[in-house]
């Protein structure tokens, strides 16, 4: 069967987590950890009476983020109500943003590219309140009651939708981690905190039905729950079912999609203005004074990474779009660290052993000090790259510097020719059989070079080895006795 | 005049906006909504061809506020709520 | 004796009366005169004494004494009053005591005056005779077989009964003009954004701003200085302008479409005689503006669909009435709103919600919003050759308690005052007569911010009547 082409749209939900206070009161916005229902005001929590005042900080920074997006952003943007019940919902509407019905969002358009080059288009970007917390007595199934939570209720969220540009689940995963890249190099939204972005997914194949999925708390659940609904697709297609269309939750207990009750009605939102607050004009010069307050976009700092150092694409697109690796890296090459050695050492070995160990980037034993230092002394032919990835592991977990491992370990290279001459003598005792099948097979001699390494834990200077063992067949062949 | 809110109508409009009426408000309302309504329909007379809507009568934008924390008195808020557990407001449960 | 004049009020209390005794001896005649009445729903005995010791206090002591020092204010209850219930008219507020004040109450508060009572209305300001009220309906003190006209129907009464020299009521559609007329006193609907809505419990937010009642132009216009202003917690509060007023005659426009549907007689009469009369002052001309025709139902339509918005909030969770718990929320907020809600409630917000839905939406709120713009042009246009617009407050004069069933019939009580909200100018209602022994308002309107203008020809009105 011809594979089907995918089309997949995401609809991110991001906290603006840096600002101070909620989107449209004073209660203060950073509410993780908090006791339940301690940062709600008359506003907040929609008491008769009460009326939104905008957080202009929160206008700025999604116009920030537009301005990174490559989106248009609007000359005239407007709130609207979007109006439904739910009990994490005080007023039982949500004042958000409306691309329609005269609705004018923050903006419109813009793209983004992702690993490979691969451009995503974004539909639209918009401001909108965050609704409480729910938390159930037992589960939500057999919970008697529901628990309000309204400390997240009001807090400021940028909506951002793309266009179902992206092809398969890791491109999804990809474009996520990217715009995380770019929220926190921006410094309006910190994604590492818990439930600062939601993503919706929606999905269809070969151009059918599209499905929406919700509830998804994680990146990497993206690609799982992607993955899952494609083969569900693919499954219903193969039979010759139809794809209905609906909209499907994410269960990440048991990694499936269940679609929502089919009962439920199709909601009517009765998007209108909200009468409370006035339209907002954001000028050129509003524009022009947040562009030059932005810092060095992941683009921009590929770019450069390419040109002032001479970085491969590959590597450089990788540490550019993680802002706490460019900072090592960057950090790394100011203290003379070869860019192009140390950012081998970053994108590879770097990234997977603090992965094993589950550190982040961040934690201090991640030091930009031992990156140079490991390249230094592979470069000064102390240590042999082999010997570098293990110094580098110990030194993460123990925090010890690469010198002090390699002293205390006596990991030094062994250059001393005598001592390897040793050495080779001894192998070639021992394995008489593949040294006489090294004389004409050149994996053998690898083998015979192995077994010196073998001995000297590694530590055997690779190049002189070679030489010595090269040097000695040469011998045996022209039936020189050994001196 | 013809009856542009049937009783399926109302009992949708009702779940939208979550008002339980008694049988004999469905009855009455039936009547008086069809009427009202026969009463707006004067407004298609008028020829809105081109014209904007007013949403807000005052020429005023970007009325907006500073990014600094007013400190939130939760208690008096929270007490408001009929009925609680711990510092919880509780809702009726969600099927 | 009780002093006519809030002015004169102040000056006496300013000047050494005990600002205590003043309270007690209103706070008497409510208890004696208002069951007749029912003008409030809340009285605040305790608060108001205690804030009339502190400012007898304030005086012996020396301190700068407000512009409403010890003048007692009837607030309308759909105004947050810190400490004090507020009902909105409704049940659905049961148990709800607002822990902030509104602006305007700060306001008040800040000038020296004392919140005496929280008054009767149409629940949640819909309607126009203070009839719609969970706490029963509200007489006229003229004649209490008949309504006092709504919704702030509390707030006349009291000033009419003098209960209180001043009060607070709120206009979305005429609901402070149309008590006014109805209870022979004076009713202002400011400019919209003049005086901040933080606090005021929204019907259609719009339409509608806080206004002040008196029996007189100047008591007034004494109180609408103190209650206007920016606030920076109301979005769409303007900072204040002034018009500056010609020294020259005052020219009056008054559209014949005023004198088209559903005006009484015995009301014509009176209002064109009074025109005539102040022909000899000020020019006065018949005009047309045509949208107004169309002004009721583009404002019930508004009016409606952003009531039907304004009104989820009230699910008896976060506050407010919460029956017995059915098998879901669904049902539980089905339950409490209908529980909750009076029966003109329910119809607004269900038509409200019907203007909104997809498929309606466009032939019904966006076209009212059109016709919106077009009712603002037409008062732009004619502006430009008047000062002012005249015509009478309300089309019938105040009806038996009861009389009026139907929904239609009661919205066509507020044809001649719905034009000023939707577009948005100042509207005052001053007495100009009687017909049958029963009052009829003049009312004016002004360009946005021509209050001052208003105040000036109401003095007129004043004279002549």
């Amino acid at each position: 069967m011809a594979e089907v082409p995918i089309r997949i749209g995401l609809e991110i939900h991001c906290q603006l987590t840096n600002l101070r206070t909620k989107l449209f009161c004073g209660c203060p916005a950073d509410y993780r950890g908090s006791p339940p229902n301690t940062h709600i005001c008359p506003i907040c929590m929609g008491l008769p009476g009460s009326l939104p005042s905008p957080n202009k900080k929160a206008i700025e920074d999604g116009v920030a983020v537009a301005i990174a997006l490559n989106s248009e952003i609007s000359k005239r943007m407007t709130f609207f109500r979007k109006n439904y019940f739910y009990p994490d919902l005080p007023k039982n509407f949500q004042i958000s943003q409306y691309d329609g019905g005269g609705g004018v969002p923050l903006a419109r358009g813009g793209y983004l590219h992702i690993e490979g080059g691969k451009r995503i288009r974004i539909r639209r970007i918009q401001i909108e309140e965050d609704p409480a917390k729910l938390a159930y007595e037992g589960t939500i199934d057999d919970s008697t009651a529901t628990l309000v939570d309204n400390n997240r209720a009001g807090v400021a969220l940028l909506e951002i939708v793309t266009e179902p540009d992206m092809e398969d689940p890791k491109e999804a995963r990809a474009f996520l981690e990217k715009l995380r890249g770019i929220l926190e190099c921006l410094g309006v939204s910190n994604g590492e905190l818990e439930g600062a972005m939601r993503c919706d997914a929606n999905i269809s194949l070969g151009g059918g039905t599209r499905v929406e999925i919700k509830n998804i708390s994680s990146f990497k659940e993206v690609e799982r729950a992607l993955t899952f609904e494609i083969t569900r697709q693919r499954q219903l297609l193969a039979r010759d079912i139809e794809v209905r269309r609906e909209t499907r939750h994410w269960d990440d207990v048991r990694r499936i999609t269940v679609s929502l009750r089919a009962k439920e009605e199709e909601e009517d939102y009765r998007y209108f203005p909200e009468p409370d607050i006035v339209p907002i004009e954001i000028s050129e010069d509003f524009i022009e004074g947040i562009r030059k307050r932005l810092p060095e976009l992941p683009d921009q700092r590929r770019e450069r990474y390419i040109r002032q150092f001479g970085l491969q694409e590959h590597n450089a697109e990788l540490i550019s779009s993680d802002n706490a690796l460019s900072k090592l890296f960057e950090e790394c090459v100011r203290m003379g660290g070869d860019p192009i050695e140390v950012s081998n050492w970053l994108v590879g070995d770097l990234i997977s052993f603090t992965r094993e160990l589950g550190m982040e980037l961040t934690d201090p034993r991640v030091s930009p000090s031992k990156i140079v230092e490991l390249v230094k002394l592979i470069r000064s032919g102390s240590i042999s790259t082999k010997i570098a990835k293990e110094v580098l592991m110990e030194s993460l977990r123990s925090d010890e510097s690469p010198e002090d491992i390699v002293k205390r370990r006596g990991l030094l290279k062994i250059s001393d020719e005598a001592l390897l001459r040793d050495v080779v003598e001894e192998v070639f005792t021992e394995n008489e059989k593949a040294v006489r099948e090294a004389l004409h097979d050149e994996d053998v001699v690898n083998f015979l070079i192995g077994q010196v390494m073998r001995k000297t834990k590694g530590k055997a200077d690779p190049n002189l080895t070679y030489e010595i063992v090269k040097g000695s067949l040469e011998r045996i062949k022209g039936g020189a006795p050994d001196s | 005049m013809g009856e542009r809110i049937t009783l399926e109508d109302l009992e949708r409009l009702c779940w939208l906006s979550r008002l339980r009426l008694s049988q004999e408000e469905k009855v009455a309302f039936l009547g008086q909504l069809n009427k009202i309504l026969d009463y707006f329909e004067r407004i298609d007379e008028v020829d809105v061809e081109g014209i904007p809507p007013t949403h807000h009568v005052i020429d005023l934008t970007n009325v907006l506020r500073e990014d600094e924390v007013e400190e939130p008195q939760p208690d008096e808020v929270l007490e408001l709520a009929p009925r609680r557990r711990g510092r919880y407001i509780l809702a009726p449960r969600i099927l | 004796m009780l002093p006519r004049s809030a002015i004169e009020t102040r000056e006496e209390l300013a000047g050494g009366a005990s600002v205590e005794e003043y309270v007690l001896s209103l706070l008497e005649r409510i208890r004696r005169e208002d069951p007749k009445i029912n003008s409030f729903i809340t009285i605040c005995d305790g608060p108001a004494i205690e804030a009339a010791k502190a400012l007898d206090r304030k005086r012996r002591e020396g301190g700068k004494l407000g512009p409403l020092f010890g003048l007692a204010v009837a607030v309308k209850d759909n105004i947050c009053t810190k400490g004090v219930r507020t009902t909105c008219g409704s049940r659905m507020l049961e148990g709800f005591v607002p822990p902030y004040d509104a602006t305007v109450i700060r306001r008040l508060k800040g000038a020296d005056a004392i919140v005496i009572g929280k008054t009767n209305m149409d629940e949640f300001a819909m309607g126009s005779s203070t009839e719609n009220s969970y706490f029963g309906p509200t007489r006229n003190p003229l004649d209490p077989e008949r309504v006092a006209g709504g919704s702030s129907g509390g707030s006349a009464a009291a000033v009419a009964s003098a209960f209180a020299p001043l009060a607070l009521g709120s206009d979305t559609g005429g609901s402070v003009r149309c008590p006014a007329s109805f209870c022979s006193i004076v009713g202002l609907k400011p400019t919209y954004g003049t005086v901040s809505r933080y606090g005021l419990i929204s019907y259609a937010n719009s339409l509608e701003q806080i206004g002040p009642m008196a029996s007189n132009i100047g008591d007034c216009e004494l109180l609408f200085d103190v209650i206007r202003g920016y606030d920076p917690r109301d979005n769409t509060s303007l900072p204040q302008k002034r018009v500056e007023i010609g020294e020259g005659g005052l020219r009056i426009g008054v559209p014949k479409e005023f004198f088209m549907e559903g005006v009484q007689e015995a009301v014509e009469k009176c209002v064109r005689d009074f025109l005539d009369k102040m022909g000899s002052l000020v020019e006065v001309e018949e005009i047309s503006l045509p949208s107004l025709a169309y002004a009721l139902p583009t404002y019930y339509i508004i009016a409606m669909s952003e009531a039907s918005s304004n009104l989820a909030r009230y699910d008896g969770i976060r506050y407010g009435l919460r029956g017995e718990d059915g098998s879901d929320w669904n049902e539980t907020y089905c339950n409490n709103r209908g529980m909750g809600f009076g029966q003109e409630v329910k119809r607004r917000i269900i038509l409200g919600t019907y203007a909104l839905s997809a498929g309606y939406r466009n032939r019904y709120y966006i076209r009212a919003q059109k016709i919106r713009t077009l009712i603002r042009e037409d008062f732009e246009r004619a502006f430009k050759e008047f000062d002012l617009i005249a015509g009478p407050t309300m089309p019938v004069l105040p009806f038996r308690i009861g009389e009026k069933l139907d929904p239609v019939e009661v919205y066509m009580c507020d044809i001649e005052t719905v034009p000023a909200n939707l577009a948005g100018i100042p509207a005052i209602s001053v007495p100009c007569g009687m017909s049958q022994g029963l009052p009829v308002g003049l009312q004016l309107m002004a360009p946005p911010f021509g209050e001052e203008l208003l105040f000036r020809a109401g003095r007129i009105v004043e004279e002549l009547a």
